[in-house]
């Protein structure tokens, strides 16, 4: 297990809503994403698979070139794949709307 | 046994037209058995009651340690659901989890001696204790024992086990003290999953991988014929949800199965132990008929 901490302090817009997606169940993830207390976006990774943190880092960079929200990110990970990461994630935006 | 392959045109649309309760997640399961817009969920992910014990092993937490509970209305009465997220650790019952089960149930008590009728419903999806909070474990579903039974003079405790992971460990316990068991084809209820039995025992006793024999042994099928399940319905979230409000509809049930000892004991004095009864033997001397 490791646990992986990333910061975007320039995604400054409201979150409209607090959102929890998913599940941490095999190859699956839970995301709860809700409004940032300090203006800016927080993401913490809890992995159960050790040595993917630049994986990680390459899939969250890419959500924030288009996500902009003061969010704080919270991400239950259990062995899911890069592209069920970015599923998750997407799907937790479109729940926030 | 109705199959949709030779069904008629018609069953074939119901069948297509129905919304699968399996495929649901624990919260919308919870939610499919409320009235519709009265669920609202207590205790959830944001509250972040996980297992302290998981992250200790190596083993990521989830932030609602697989259990939801979401309150609302049956009928019009007030009412609890206890659903067990099965994908998260089999559904496995962690001091959490299983905590959050069992203080709902007693809250429902509470409301029950304050002379609120509040209608408690558990859906089981879990192979029982979780293995890594061991006693911990051990202790809240005895709690949830206890509080079954606290409760089911004053309302019916109302169990789904609609699949796939079936109810297993000392939650089948918990499910059968219920006042009234729901159950599909594909749920499966029994103390030792057919893995632990191959396991322990060898594959002469039981071959885990043979699906035929173990759903004519420990399915819902088979449950219901020999009088452990009391309503068999199709996985579908209507079905389900009308077989519950009819369950609450017909109230607190005379003797629960539980307590029906004497009829039990008298059962199990009929058969010779060195000669265990086929799915079909059994039916016939204690259910509806093979």
């Amino acid at each position: 297990m490791e646990i992986l901490n990333y910061d975007y302090p320039d995604a400054t817009a409201p979150l409209a809503k607090r959102v929890h997606v998913g599940v941490v169940g095999s190859g699956d993830l839970e995301v709860l994403m809700e409004p940032s207390p300090d203006g800016k976006a927080h993401v913490v990774i809890t992995t159960s698979v050790n040595g993917y943190g630049q994986i990680w880092k390459n899939v969250i960079d890419r959500f924030f070139t288009r996500f902009d929200r003061a969010a704080t990110i919270e991400i239950n990970d259990f062995g899911a794949t890069p592209g069920m990461v970015a599923l998750r994630l997407e799907q937790a935006v479109e729940v926030s709307k | 046994m109705s199959s949709p392959v030779n069904a008629p045109a018609q069953d074939w649309q119901k069948f297509l037209a129905r919304k699968s309760f399996i495929e649901l997640s624990a919260q919308d399961r919870a939610t499919a058995l409320l009235d519709a817009g009265s669920g609202r969920v207590i205790l959830g992910p944001f509250d972040r009651l996980k297992s302290p014990w998981l992250p200790q092993q190596g083993i990521v937490a989830q932030a609602d340690d697989g259990v939801v509970l979401v309150r609302g209305t049956i009928d019009r009465q007030p009412a609890v659901v206890a659903a067990i997220e099965s994908d998260f650790q089999g559904g496995s019952m962690g001091e959490v989890a299983g905590a959050k089960i069992a203080g709902a149930l007693e809250m429902t008590l509470a409301d029950h001696r304050k002379g609120i009728p509040t209608r408690p419903v558990i859906l089981f999806e879990t192979g029982g204790v979780r293995l890594q909070e061991a006693n911990l474990g051990l202790a809240v579903i005895a709690e949830i024992h206890a509080a079954i039974v606290a409760l089911r003079p004053h309302v019916p405790v109302v169990g789904v086990i609609a699949g796939m992971v079936g109810c297993f460990g000392g939650m089948s316990l918990a499910a059968s003290l219920c006042s009234h068991l729901v159950a599909t084809k594909q749920a499966r209820l029994g103390m030792n999953g057919p893995e632990v039995i191959e396991q322990e025992a060898g594959i002469q006793e039981l071959d885990a991988s043979d699906k035929r024999t173990i759903w004519s042994l420990i399915g819902g099928e088979q449950r219901f014929a020999i009088g452990q399940v009391d309503a068999l319905v199709e996985d579908d979230a209507d079905a389900i949800a009308a077989a519950v409000r009819a369950a609450f509809a017909a109230g607190v049930p005379a003797t629960p199965r539980s307590a029906r000892v004497d009829e039990y004991l008298a059962k199990l004095a009929a058969f010779d132990p060195t000669q265990a009864p086929d799915p079909k033997a059994l039916r016939a001397a204690w259910g509806k008929g093979a």
